[in-house]
């Protein structure tokens, strides 16, 4: 744009103007630095806290925030026939909303266009990442299985929503504890709830304690900006609406790259970004990994 | 060890490519992609007065619709459609038509492995029948990595069944008369080996995905050669059909 270019920046103008009027020459006079206008630096992500079991009434939840961004994650599990070609196995069902509260954007008529597309991002990562082994989720062979119906609401919506959902669905599976069923006499898998336990003696438990799922690899993802040469770490909703190529990228505790989503975008991205982008969330997913384990010890200790 | 695919190929062999244009008549562009059995059916209408609410006027936008062969619109489709409209926003030049839509409706007529690359190909080709301004072509390939660690091009449905990890890529394809210089990145890098687009479905390790990043570049530019010389073996004085 001519006019732009030729304006010069004017002592007089008030940085919030500025900031509004010319976003992309704002930031760029910080990405110079190699920090953002917060002073976070370009390559760190905001701080993010993990809540295990906030929800009571489910099986397994969780809430997180990172920076702003946060995200409730609740877990339940229900009694189902497993499918006739694969008798061993459970079932997942992954949901994604975003309500009105999370962002301006979106209204009661006009629903986020992105809420579809994380929620299939982000079973498809579940499922790659092998976190999940179905076969734990098997109950009697061919009659009964466990279906995990796993939703995710955004309760603030400000930047780098995979990730946070993401982390906020790793931590409910973290927190679920499996409940208990017992077959009754016509041969219906029910779930049994603590009062009934002590009252039916001969109840026969099929499993004998709640127990927690076990995992083969956790994925963490890091989702960053590219805009000219510069990479920027977990961004805002702010940065996000100036700057338009984002590469999300998810790796495993065991190392392996899970998915790198990147949809289009003026910048492209060549080896050498590719790689420092997954660089920077191994870094990312050993932080996540121990603020999980800190999460999940400080609620054991209570 | 040797690499039995069902058809017979190679691993770093593609299946028979073939694109014809200008099929629908109402259209203001269409083309149509097959490689092997899947095949897509792209028709582009535009550009149309207007935009979206939200979208920003001062630049021309993309609206794509993705209808599946059967079965009702759900969140792939929906998926699709993002995919598609962020990767052909960053191809074309948005500045010359402001304020106007350009509608890209993409019908699957075959599914048989390899679903988004063939859909990529065939929008592509269908912006170009259409006479929208394109800074380059997209070319998108799909690679996969198959249980023993080897890498297979182009799989077919039942191939992709078997696979530990696929991952959909799209490379730029400037034309060879205008190479930007000095472009921004590093110079040991030419500018055809940046991606506009991975998506990528399945664990794998880290190298195997760089391997992929190589094997789709040497891919792609066959693939490019093939489609601009079936771009030119169409006739100079076509008629101009956007109204």
């Amino acid at each position: 744009m001519a006019a732009n270019s030729s304006l010069e920046i004017d002592g007089d103008m008030e940085v919030d103007a500025f900031r509004r009027l010319f976003p992309l020459r704002y930031y760029e006079h910080y990405l110079g630095q190699s920090v953002r206008p917060d002073a976070r630096p370009l390559a760190h992500a905001r701080e993010t806290t993990i809540s295990l079991g906030p929800v009571t009434s489910v099986d397994g939840s969780a809430l997180v925030k990172i920076g702003e961004t946060t995200m409730l994650a609740a877990i339940k599990l229900e009694v189902m026939t497993p499918a006739a070609d694969l008798p061993d196995k459970g079932c997942l069902a992954v949901d994604f909303y975003m309500p009105p509260v999370c962002t301006p954007n979106v209204r009661p008529g006009r629903p986020a266009e992105a809420a579809p597309v994380i929620s299939k991002q982000l079973s498809d990562v579940i499922l790659s990442s092998g976190m999940i082994n179905f076969e734990e989720l098997s109950l009697i062979s061919g009659k009964a299985a466990w279906m995990v119906y796993l939703d995710i609401y955004c309760l603030n919506a400000d930047g780098s929503l995979f990730d946070a959902a993401l982390l906020s669905a790793v931590a409910a599976f973290s927190h679920l504890k499996v409940p208990l069923v017992s077959v009754n006499d016509n041969g219906r898998v029910t779930t049994v709830t603590g009062e009934l336990l002590e009252s039916k003696s001969e109840l026969e438990l099929v499993n004998k304690e709640r127990r927690k799922l076990s995992f083969k690899s956790l994925p963490f993802s890091l989702t960053c900006l590219l805009h000219d040469k510069y990479i920027l770490a977990d961004p805002t909703a702010e940065e996000e609406d100036i700057m338009d190529t984002l590469v999300t990228v998810v790796v495993d505790s065991l190392g392996r790259l899970v998915s790198l989503y990147k949809a289009g975008g003026v910048v492209l991205a060549n080896t050498s970004t590719v790689k420092d982008c997954i660089a920077l969330a191994k870094r990312r997913a050993a932080e996540l990994h121990n603020i999980l384990v800190e999460s999940i010890s400080e609620m054991e200790v209570d | 060890m040797g690499m039995d695919r069902g058809d017979g190929r190679n691993p770093n062999q593609m299946r028979p490519l073939a694109c014809s244009r200008n099929l629908l008549h109402r259209a203001h562009g269409s083309a149509r992609w097959s490689q092997g059995n899947t095949i897509v059916l792209a028709g582009v209408y535009g550009p149309k007065a207007g935009t979206r609410k939200g979208e920003n006027p001062e630049l021309a936008s993309i609206e794509v619709i993705w209808k599946p062969k059967t079965g009702q619109i759900g969140k792939q489709e929906k998926e699709y459609e993002i995919i598609l409209r962020r990767t052909l926003r960053s191809i074309c030049l948005l500045t010359v038509h402001p304020n106007t839509t350009t509608s890209v409706i993409l019908q699957v007529v075959g599914d048989d492995g390899a679903l988004l690359p063939c859909a990529i190909n065939a929008s592509c080709a269908a912006l170009v029948d259409a006479g929208i301004p394109l800074k380059h072509l997209a070319v998108a390939i799909c690679c996969g990595l198959t249980e023993q660690g080897s890498l297979i091009l182009d799989p077919t449905k039942i191939e992709e069944q078997k696979l530990q990890a696929i991952a959909n890529l799209v490379f730029p394809n400037p034309p060879t008369s205008v190479i930007p210089k000095g472009s921004s990145t590093s110079a040991e890098e030419p500018f055809e080996h940046g991606i506009i687009t991975s998506v990528t479905h399945g664990a794998m390790p880290v190298d195997d995905y760089f391997n992929c990043l190589e094997r789709g570049r040497a891919a792609c530019s066959k693939i490019s050669e093939f489609f601009r010389k079936s771009l030119q073996s169409d006739l100079p004085d076509n008629a101009s059909k956007a109204s």
